[in-house]
């Protein structure tokens, strides 16, 4: 299970998360990958059964953004968001926030690509309103779409 | 554990459980190494202790620091989650991307 070494999770600040992983490919077609819905919604699931049914991006500084993850038993969740800033092929800037607010406030992604000899560094980076609210999301793993386990959050904080 | 995350969310008790990593070490050396003042290292000491991230024993004179294994591992288990997830969407990634590498290359060839 465990292929992972590629894949770095850090804490670069109180309120931050930031992932970085390399992928065998130019920067231009990540860059694709992350903003074509039709493409975006063949990976960005959650954990199990939640997969990307929607994915609407309107490109441009201040367009919208939504996202809706629906799990085989019909059970939905949803984020909405906005972009700060669109850079192709180099950075992008979004705000999200989760239907629920499952994170107090709404998040700052922020992306950036970098490309050496072909292969790109992938640095993903969110930002919470809080150092509670990162936690919170750290623990639960929820995280873009990754919100499987509500349920059991509440469990835990009742034990 | 949101005690474990909590005691763990302050920087300096962050590096605190890293330089606890390689092993036990008395507080003096903690204090040397942090660059802090004494009574902040062992107030967060405190702090590490009271959510059961430490153990302390007595040598001496010196107290000395050790980590206890088994909050860490729960908080390890959780981020072991997150990344999972994320690693599961990374693969689907490369996928794509492989997809989109061969689609290029193909149109390339019939550009030309």
């Amino acid at each position: 299970m465990n292929n992972s070494g590629t894949l770095k999770i850090t804490t670069p600040s109180e309120r931050e998360v930031a992932m970085i992983r390399v992928f065998d490919a130019p920067r231009h077609l990540v860059f694709e990958a992350w903003t074509k819905p039709d493409l975006v919604k063949r990976w960005l699931w959650g954990p199990d059964d939640w997969r990307l049914a929607v994915c609407k991006m309107n490109l441009k500084p201040g367009g919208g953004l939504r996202f809706v993850w629906r799990h085989d038993n019909g059970q939905e969740m949803g984020m909405s968001g906005a972009f700060r800033e669109i850079a192709p092929p180099d950075r992008l800037v979004f705000t999200e926030i989760w239907d629920e607010d499952w994170t107090d406030g709404e998040t700052l992604v922020t992306i950036v690509f970098s490309e050496h000899a072909g292969k790109t560094t992938l640095t993903q980076t969110v930002l919470y309103s809080s150092r509670e609210a990162r936690d919170a999301a750290l623990k639960t793993g929820m995280e873009h779409g990754a919100a499987v386990s509500y349920d059991r959050l509440a469990e835990l904080l009742k034990s | 554990m949101m005690e474990t995350l909590q005691a763990l969310a302050e920087p300096n008790r962050f590096q605190i459980i890293e330089l606890l990593r390689d092993g036990p070490r008395p507080v003096g050396d903690m204090v040397h190494r942090l660059g802090l003042r004494q009574p902040q290292v062992s107030k967060h000491l405190r702090v590490l202790s009271d959510a059961g991230l430490v153990d302390v024993r007595v040598d001496a004179q010196r107290r000395i620091y050790a980590l206890r294994a088994a909050p860490l591992k729960e908080l390890e288990d959780w981020i072991e989650r997150y990344r999972r997830i994320w690693e599961g969407n990374f693969q689907r990634l490369d996928g794509v991307l492989h997809e989109l590498k061969a689609k290029e290359k193909k149109r390339g060839r019939t550009k030309r």
